[in-house]
């Protein structure tokens, strides 16, 4: 154990943190704004990293598709919470979203277990899923919903339901294949610095987690929508009483929360894989970082971030055993004593 | 109460249909209806949590777990609980999983509404860790494959004997859990999901309630455990992993939380979607995950709700918003 492999410990561990920021960042912005514990966050990063290996395998251009996955996922992320968590107003666009759903897998169901009704053609099944959709519609606008907006656990279990749904999607897209998301040579290179091979695909991590996270300080302290995102984290309904569009913000915090966790999936496609369970792998390392450094900041995320990096590579390399234990019972202590996390504000 | 009577008559005529049902069908409702029920327990532990106490604890799984690799790690590596001593083993589950959970009460208890599901997500990723890292004593990975059975007069290996007595366990499990809840210690935990502080005023010790509830809750988990090892025959990760504690919360919901019943309905259903559906169609997760969906968005009362829902539907009274206390108390604490 010399200097040597403290150093080389210490920069994959601050890497692997530059990672965790991106994700982190977005689910504590996301909690602190909304109150909501998004546990398919974790399907973000993953689907992030599927739509940029659609994107590579269709245009062969690494660098288009960190920004394509990370907007497609936004705008996913979006939908999302337009029409499912804050859904006034949409209320009839929702229920017509679940009936399409609805209808489509009563016509698979036709389509598996009575093929002679079917006869293979798409009109019949396109015919059959429009009846299923209609009469479920008709259903469902029936039923008077109990709003979900101020009710934690529902909104919680939700984005579990959506999670699920994601995984199974993600499943028949792009298979259970374990893939890899190659990104250009010059990037995955190593170079010496004092006799230490460094990677630079870690360096362009490290950079690109920096640069991200100054842009969002900024953005938070400096701009008026920043300013009102702060307000709305310290007290949305005070923030309501003064004029700020708390539901817009919401939209916008969701939005970027996911394109954050989708461009954490791309750049980790490289170093981690892509393969079906990485969301829930992720989810609980984000969560770690969110409740080490306080729910709704940011600064709270990069401590939270790097901490989580560096207590995960230094558990692996030097007590490989308890190396999760050593992750998440420091996660444990800090809520009992502390709820908001270290750098949260009650 | 007669109506109350109705209920009790009604469940217990449902569990003699299933035991007499069940064994005469094939091996594969056999074994389905088993691990439903070893897990149905699990459920109801849940349910004793969120439902009756207005705890929404993520962390069930690590009970669950404690409990599975204790009876796989004492019947492989010293071949104990295989005879006899699995009475042994049940005992030492159920106090494994009620000792966890007085450890992990003392951190998690004091923790209220989304704090409380964070840190019990947290405890249970814990004790995740340990069973995916620790592989000299859970096998990491790769889980640890049982041997076999026990053989105590009774040979567990065949199936529908083994069904019998989990079958036995989940209706003690369920009759004790009702008496449970029916105490008045059983209604003062209602009374901590309704409004804590007024019972606090009153004089209770909200605290110590919901500790001993956390407690029992975890107790039921480790007999979840212990009986659902030798169900699976295997004990991996899988077993303690977010998405156990996950499913089990989600049962409970999808059921209708406060009701020991819909904790068994839910735990039925989404055994009998996920395994016998799946044998059917590749996209059955798409039918379990629209089900959750659609439970929580209209049926926040869950399947246990619907005929209440109906009743009002009939009786034409303006629809006062049907929350469920325990997600009702959830959203009106302040943050």
């Amino acid at each position: 154990m010399n200097t040597q492999f403290w150093i080389v410990q210490i920069f994959n561990g601050v890497s692997y943190g530059a990672l965790l920021f991106l994700v982190g960042s977005g689910l504590s912005l996301i909690f602190g704004v909304m109150r909501i514990v998004n546990l398919s966050h974790g399907a973000y990063f993953l689907w992030g990293g599927y739509i940029a290996l659609s994107v590579i395998w269709a245009t062969g251009s690494w660098a288009l598709s960190l920004p394509l996955a990370a907007l497609a996922v936004a705008l996913i992320g979006i939908a999302m919470e337009r029409l499912f968590l804050r859904s006034a107003g949409l209320e009839w666009l929702r229920n017509a979203v679940i009936a399409v759903g609805i209808g489509v897998l009563i016509s698979l169901a036709v389509n598996t277990r009575a093929p002679q009704i079917m006869g293979g053609g798409w009109v019949q099944f396109v015919l059959i899923a429009a009846i299923g959709a209609l009469a479920a519609y008709a259903l469902l606008s029936r039923i008077a919903v109990v709003p979900i907006d101020n009710d934690v656990l529902r909104q919680v279990l939700l984005t579990v339901g959506f999670a699920f749904l994601f995984q199974q999607a993600a499943l028949d897209i792009w298979g259970g294949n374990n893939m890899d998301i190659n990104p250009p040579a010059e990037l995955t290179r190593s170079i010496q610095i004092a006799g230490i091979y460094v990677p630079l695909y870690r360096v362009f991590m490290i950079a690109m987690a920096f640069v991200i996270g100054v842009a969002l300080w900024l953005a938070m302290e400096k701009t008026r929508m920043g300013a009102a995102v702060r307000a709305t984290v310290d007290d949305a309904q005070m923030a309501r009483g003064v004029g700020i569009d708390t539901n817009r913000i919401s939209m916008f915090i969701f939005a970027l929360g996911a394109f954050l966790a989708a461009l954490g999936g791309v750049i980790g496609g490289a170093f981690l894989g892509v393969y079906p369970g990485l969301d829930f792998e992720m989810l609980p390392l984000a969560f770690a970082v969110v409740i080490i450094g306080g729910m709704g900041s940011l600064g709270g995320a990069a401590i939270g971030a790097l901490a989580v990096g560096l207590a995960d590579n230094f558990g692996k390399a030097l007590f490989p055993e308890l190396s999760y234990f050593t992750l998440y019972a420091p996660m444990v202590l800090i809520l009992a004593i502390k709820p908001v996390g270290l750098f949260g504000r009650e | 109460m007669a109506s109350q009577k109705l209920k009790i008559l009604a469940v217990i005529v449902a569990l003699l249909a299933l035991l007499y049902i069940v064994p005469q069908s094939g091996s594969f409702v056999v074994l389905l209806a088993t691990r439903a029920m070893a897990f149905a327990i699990l459920a109801m532990s849940v349910d004793l949590l969120l439902g009756f106490t207005g705890l929404s604890s993520m962390g069930q799984a690590a009970y669950f777990g404690v409990g599975a690799y204790l009876t796989a790690v004492l019947a492989t590596k010293l071949q104990f609980g295989l005879g006899w001593d699995f009475w042994i083993v049940v005992l030492l589950g159920i106090l494994i999983g009620a000792a966890l959970a007085a450890l992990f009460g003392l951190f998690a208890i004091r923790a209220t509404g989304v704090y409380f599901l964070m840190i019990t997500l947290a405890l249970g990723q814990c004790v995740w860790g340990l069973a995916y890292r620790w592989n000299s004593l859970t096998g990491g990975d790769n889980g640890i494959n049982m041997t076999g059975r026990p053989n105590f007069g009774l040979d567990l290996s065949n199936d529908v004997t083994f069904f019998y007595l989990v079958f036995a366990f989940f209706s003690v499990s369920l009759f004790m859990l009702y008496v449970l809840v029916r105490s008045p210690f059983g209604r003062s935990l209602e009374g901590i999901r309704e409004r804590e502080l007024r019972m606090q005023i009153l004089g209770y010790n909200t605290w110590l309630h919901k500790y001993i509830a956390f407690i029992i809750a975890g107790g039921f988990g480790g007999l979840a455990g212990v009986l659902w090892a030798h169900t699976n025959g295997h004990v991996s990760p899988e077993t303690v992993v977010l998405t156990t504690s996950v499913d089990a919360l989600l049962m409970v919901v999808l059921g209708g939380a406060g009701t020991l019943v819909g904790a068994i309905l839910g735990a039925g259903i989404v055994f009998g979607l996920r395994e016998y559906l799946s044998t059917l169609v590749p996209w059955w997760q798409y039918v379990l995950g629209g089900v959750y969906v659609l439970t929580i968005l209209y049926l926040p009362m869950g399947l246990m709700g619907i005929p209440s829902l109906v009743r009002q539907r009939f009786k034409g009274r303006p629809k006062e918003a049907g929350a469920n206390m325990a997600t009702k108390e959830l959203a009106s604490k302040p943050s």
